[in-house]
């Protein structure tokens, strides 16, 4: 009685020795930060073995700004330098790529879908940590560091020693204002960021049945920040729908086979997992993160907590520590936080649905702190543009940027200024991640939208 | 690889849990080339050892005399958590780190430690708590590691045994490089492939 990550491990051991497999693996992303392993592979003299199992876009370095100027225009020469080997290393090994002004550029975990490439039952990897997103569709994806990223494009496999297994069932129904991202910052607030380690996570029950792609990619891309090594959904109608057509995805005859295959991939009844955990979706409210790691988050009508009632003496002493960084004192509301910036955009909430969740929010109002919107891909915002989002977002106040990681990692040179408070819906909270001293509140498009036009945490549910 | 079989070295104590592969090495740095004249070394824990104006930080523990010549951590529970970026490991390698005891670890960077012939040594909270108290009464003080044998000897002499599976063992002590560990398997590597591709042609 397997469960879905077992029938995919199962269809992917090379060589089983016990103790570790030789795991194949049937399709790599890339993005522009793969330059490490691209650099050793050439020094060690190697090719890529199967260039067709490969797709490269640069997302971590482009501006989102004034795109249409070309590479030359970039300020930063080291960012310059990093799209520009993306573009040789692609085209040295043969790999596809998506490069800066490509009509199908985008974050790396959004394109994975949005093509096909990402598809149920596949094994998959990518350097780079969310690539739990792609489990969503119900495929086996894990990130990989820059000597494995090497391993996989020279021989497309891994040795892997088998991890275990958990299941987070959230029956009920989500109420109005309430979404993946909740849902995801609920169960990482429950179980914690090492509640995962070693595991893969099956999302099982209504919540995700019900849910739409974009929503279970979010839960899934952010498996990570529990410690998970990969999030996985079983494949159903809803997956089946959004696959259907895709460049990369089987056509004709193949999309029966394949379809057949695909439904095979449940978990079976009775089939036993090392970790159960249960939330009641009903009772999940609007939520977002006071501290700076994703586990500190807490519902919207919260207030900030006092370290000193944790019983978990490295739990308090990391909360004393982000209360000092984020500037923020215990017993305070968490709607009584104001905001300076916003940003809404990155692999876990820049897809179409939450874009139209954010504009939602935005139609007919004004925000009030500066903030800018980066579409998860060139297509969504190709997408946004025929919906007219965009001109709600630029109406709004809000900048209408091209596509990137762009505040997510600030590696590209969008940051938060130091000491200044983001709401973002990006996925990490970690101290100077959106730039030194920037303070960040991860939270749901809607819900950032919400911070936007008040200027303070708000609960979205009271504006929609 | 280099192979990693004992290490004697001044250890550093880590108080904090959950010590992310952002603090190790900042997103900022990941964009430099690294090479054997220039490595990852200046940018470990930057923002830990620098202020916003670029002093040194007086008090954080790498700055401090006795553990200028730091060869091993002390931390604790989910060490590495986060980025998968492998400029974590190189940073710490290029500084002169070569093993990290902790409860645990985040599985991305576990792997890379491995890959770098660095040892991620797993010890019970409790233990690694008293060693880092150990360390914070005696700055400076050296640990002794033995992985053939997998302890671990503390600054007053006892000994605690660690756990590490036998596969990541065997790499580490030979120094073993994984791609050669592959392609040992290249016959059986293409077997599978023709059976794979039979029942899934779309993906050839
Ligand atoms: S959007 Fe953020 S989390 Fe996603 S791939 Fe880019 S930097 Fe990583």
């Amino acid at each position: 009685m397997p469960t879905l990550f077992e029938k995919i491990w199962q269809q992917h051991v090379v060589v089983d020795k016990g103790a570790e497999a030789l795991l194949y693996i049937d399709r790599n992303l890339l993005h522009d930060g793969a330059f490490h392993a691209f650099g050793a592979l050439n020094r060690e003299g190697r090719k890529t073995r199967k260039p067709r199992q490969h797709l490269a876009t640069a997302d971590h370095y482009v501006p989102t700004r004034e795109r249409d100027k070309g590479i030359a225009a970039i300020d930063d020469a080291d960012a310059r330098e990093m799209i520009r080997l993306f573009d040789i290393n692609g085209a040295e090994h043969g790999i596809r790529c998506f490069g800066m002004n490509d009509p199908q550029q985008g974050i790396v975990h959004v394109i994975g879908p949005e093509t096909g490439f990402t598809l149920p039952g596949l094994t998959m990897t990518c350097g780079d940590s969310h690539t739990s997103t792609h489990g969503a569709l119900g495929a086996y994806a894990f990130g990989i560091g820059a000597t494995n990223l090497k391993q996989v494009l020279a021989t497309q496999c891994l040795w892997q020693k088998k991890p275990k297994m958990m299941r987070i069932t959230v029956d009920g129904t989500l109420g109005a204002g309430v979404s993946g991202k909740d849902v995801i910052l609920a169960i990482i607030a429950k179980i914690g960021t090492a509640g995962g380690t070693g595991h893969v996570i099956e999302y099982a029950g209504s919540v995700f049945r019900a849910m739409r792609m974009e929503g279970r990619m979010t839960v899934c891309n952010m498996s990570i920040e529990a410690g998970a090594r990969a999030g996985m959904i079983a494949p159903d109608d809803t997956t089946f729908q959004y696959v259907a057509g895709r460049e990369y995805a089987p056509q004709g005859r193949h999309w029966e086979t394949a379809l057949t295959q695909w439904r095979a991939l449940s978990t079976d009844a009775g089939a036993r997992f090392d970790r159960e955990v249960s939330l009641d979706g009903s009772a999940i409210e609007p939520t977002l993160t006071w501290g700076t790691t994703p586990e500190e988050a807490l519902p919207v009508s919260a207030v900030i907590p006092d370290p000193a009632s944790f019983t978990d003496a490295n739990k308090r002493a990391h909360a004393e520590s982000a209360l000092r960084y984020m500037d923020l004192k215990p017993g305070t509301p968490l709607t009584e936080i104001n905001i300076d910036r916003v940003f809404i955009g990155t692999c876990t909430n820049g897809r179409i649905e939450d874009l139209r969740a954010a504009a939602a929010v935005l139609k007919g109002r004004k925000v009030k702190v500066q903030g800018w919107v980066s579409p998860g891909s060139t297509v969504v915002k190709r997408d946004a543009e025929a919906e007219g989002l965009h001109r709600i977002f630029e109406e709004a106040g809000l900048e209408w940027r091209a596509s990137g990681c762009s505040g997510c990692a600030a590696m590209n040179g969008d940051m938060v200024p130091a000491g200044m408070r983001a709401a973002s819906t990006s996925n990490r909270n970690f101290e100077g991640r959106q730039g030194k001293g920037a303070r960040t509140h991860l939270m749901s498009p809607a819900m950032a939208a919400a911070a936007a036009v008040t200027g303070h945490v708000t609960d979205v549910r009271t504006l929609i | 690889m280099e192979p990693f079989t004992k290490l004697t070295a001044v250890a550093a104590p880590f108080d904090m849990a959950n010590i992310d592969t952002d603090k190790i090495i900042p997103a900022r740095f990941l964009r430099k080339l690294r090479t054997a004249e220039a490595g990852y070394g200046p940018w470990l824990f930057y923002d830990l050892c620098f202020d916003a104006d670029g002093n040194q930080r007086p008090e954080f523990v790498l700055n401090q005399t006795p553990w200028r010549n730091t060869g091993i951590i002390v931390a604790g529970p989910n060490f590495g958590c986060g980025s998968s970026r492998e400029g974590a490991a190189y940073a710490m390698l290029d500084w002169g780190i070569r093993a990290v005891i902790a409860p645990s670890f985040g599985d991305i960077h576990f792997a890379n430690e491995i890959q770098n012939g660095m040892l991620p040594a797993i010890l019970p909270e409790e233990h690694c708590a008293v060693l880092r108290q150990q360390l914070k009464d005696q700055p400076g003080a050296q640990i002794a590691i033995d992985l053939e044998s997998q302890t671990i000897t503390g600054p007053d002499g006892k000994t605690y045994r660690f756990d590490i599976e036998p596969i990541y063992k065997e790499r580490l002590l030979k120094g073993l490089d994984d791609v050669g560990l592959v392609l040992q398997e290249l016959p059986a590597i293409e077997a599978f492939e023709k059976r794979h591709y039979e029942k899934m042609p779309w993906l050839a």
